[in-house]
């Protein structure tokens, strides 16, 4: 292990990470569907992304300069949403419109409507390729930012996210850092009964990309492995982060239906308190 | 002016842009000999990008691209710009309304020999029912460079229909593209032919056989079919009382459909559809398979006849 988050920082971390779960349980609850498990399987992720590494400005949301991050998984859209209101982009009360009508937060998530919401993502396998495009914008007028994608372990099961990634190491962008949340779970069951992707690593070592395993709720082996992208040259880094899906709500922890499903509000009750022990 | 392909046009408008702008990026998926943006490339190596056979892809990097702040024209066929990408072009692009320019070549039947394979036939349909979504379908040489060029100086997606076989010059230098406006070749006052792309030069001869045969026919060329110039079409009811639109497009779905919605709800008239005829095209060269479905100055003369006689009836 390389680099380290300092003891604050990993308690910031910890804090942010719990905030983020109890908002995506009580928006999916309150909104009556969503994805919870793949959402809660990708927080800790999103809380090293947006409080430890990326540069974001709620106050300068369309900076030019500013780190991008696309969430190609976009059903994890409450995740992101919880995320960018507890980095100031939008009030926390707001989160729970969530997928109501007339509401910005949109069941997947909408570009136009949310500053920071850097790419309208839902339809699985075609956010790396965005990403892809503004890896390529920032080589092109040599700015510093780095673009981030978050991809479903499911998701790799779609043809496109190979033409992407054929093309970012045939560009050598290495600007670009990529997440599998890789949980093994998908809608119909494990991924590796349903249609395996596997194995993970070995394709993108395969197609030409940098590959990091980690574990995804490790907020010092994200950071590391983060760190560790930016010091690789001519290549994008792909780093599979090995996740529990419904992380942090025991009965939803390994659970495939819950990846679609929303709690009761008794539920909700109960799975609040269990993130707050 | 020597006949010259739109496809020929567009490369050589595009160079001209990536000249002139340098927030102009262009894409391709391993086509880029027959889309022409092979010339771009040649003056501009550090912003083409070849994409390979991935049409998907394609897509997608054009969005990120304009999210950024870059203007991406991407080109393959219209076949699989269009057929192939749909979902993409949908979600990535048209959603969010990014700044992407998708100019597909070799659309309709005039691509020829390759087939019914290559041959898109219901492009128009399919990105005119795309909200944020322009369509435009340039009849000459002129013409698609004016559009190249409004193209590139509007914000949002635009869908341009190019040919691979060579189209006669109808438009002089001064011409003047404007979205959603029709221009005028000839007026008249029997009937109007409402025509765009390769299907505008037959219907303004068509238009001359009509005369000489005592019907007085307008020919409107409609590059902007979305959006539609509404009020020449209602003009063209309103003063001739029929027409006639002629694309070398399925019948369902592309102008003949967008003409027919605007006089249906507003002032229907009688209206004869040139176009093909919900089926697939086949191997061939362009002009015999122009002929043979029916995509000709005779066809658009007998349904001139046709529709007047409808009015009359």
């Amino acid at each position: 292990m390389g680099k380290k988050l300092s003891p604050d920082q990993l308690c910031q971390l910890a804090h942010r990470a719990k905030a983020i779960r109890c908002h995506i349980v009580s928006m999916v609850t309150e909104a009556k569907s969503g994805h919870p498990g793949g959402s809660l399987s990708a927080a800790d992720i999103l809380a090293v992304l947006y409080f430890a590494e990326m540069n974001v400005d709620p106050a300068k949301a369309k900076d030019a300069d500013r780190d991008r991050f696309v969430l190609s998984k976009g059903h994890a859209a409450p995740v992101l949403y919880a995320t960018l209101a507890e980095k100031g982009y939008l009030p926390v009360e707001e989160l729970l419109t969530l997928r109501k009508v007339n509401s910005r937060l949109q069941g997947h998530p909408e570009m136009k409507g949310i500053p920071g919401v850097d790419m309208s993502t839902g339809s699985l396998g075609q956010g790396l390729s965005a990403a892809n495009g503004m890896a390529l914008a920032g080589k092109l007028d040599a700015r510093k930012y780095r673009v981030y994608a978050l991809l479903g372990d499911g998701e790799l099961e779609e043809g496109q996210v190979w033409e992407a990634a054929m093309f970012a190491a045939h560009y050598k962008l290495d600007n670009l850092t990529a997440f599998v949340d890789f949980n093994g779970l998908q809608i119909d069951g494990p991924i590796a009964e349903v249609l395996s992707p596997l194995p993970i690593p070995e394709k993108w070592q395969a197609f030409g990309w940098h590959v990091l395993i980690v574990d995804g709720h490790d907020y010092n082996a994200i950071y590391d492995a983060i760190q560790q992208a930016k010091a690789i040259k001519d290549k994008p880094t792909i780093i599979v982060a090995k996740t529990i899906k419904g992380k942090g709500v025991c009965q939803m922890e390994n659970v495939a239906d819950w990846h679609g499903k929303a709690p009761t509000r008794e539920e909700c009750r109960q799975f609040l308190a269990d993130l707050e022990r | 002016m020597a006949d010259l392909a739109t496809r020929e046009a567009y490369g050589i408008a595009l160079k001209a842009l990536g000249d002139r702008n340098k927030d102009v990026v262009v894409l391709d998926a391993d086509l880029s000999k027959s889309t022409k943006t092979n010339v771009f490339a040649k003056a501009h190596a550090d912003r083409f990008f070849n994409v390979g056979i991935a049409e998907q892809n394609l897509m997608g990097v054009a969005a990120g691209l304009a999210a950024a702040g870059k203007i991406p024209f991407v080109s393959t066929f219209a076949m699989f710009a269009t057929g192939r990408a749909f979902e993409q072009i949908r979600n990535s692009i048209c959603y969010p309304r990014l700044n992407v320019k998708i100019a597909a070549t070799h659309a309709g039947l005039t691509v020829g020999e390759d087939g019914a394979s290559h041959q898109s036939i219901e492009d128009i349909a399919i990105m005119r029912v795309l909200p944020n979504m322009t369509v435009i379908v340039p009849a000459d040489a002129t013409e698609t460079k004016q559009v190249v060029d409004f193209a590139a100086g509007y914000d949002g997606p635009v869908y341009i229909r190019l040919g691979r076989a060579a189209v006669p010059d109808l438009f002089g230098e001064a011409y003047q593209f404007r979205l959603g406006k029709a221009i005028q070749l000839i007026d008249g006052s029997d009937v109007t032919i409402i025509a765009c792309g390769v299907m505008a030069a037959p219907a303004r001869h068509a238009a001359e056989k009509l005369a000489a045969q005592g019907v007085s026919a307008r020919v409107l060329n409609m590059a902007s079919i979305k959006p539609i110039d509404a009020a020449a079409i209602m003009d063209a009811a309103r003063d001739t009382g029929a027409l006639v639109t002629c694309e070398e497009h399925s019948i369902i779905g592309g102008l003949g459909s967008a003409v027919a919605e605007v006089l249906a709800e507003n002032m229907p008239v009688p209206l004869e559809r040139v176009g093909i005829m919900d089926t697939f095209g086949e191997s061939g060269t362009p002009g015999e398979l122009l002929k043979k479905y029916n995509l000709t100055e005779e066809a658009i003369v007998a349904a001139a006849k046709k529709v007047v006689g409808r009015k009359q009836a």
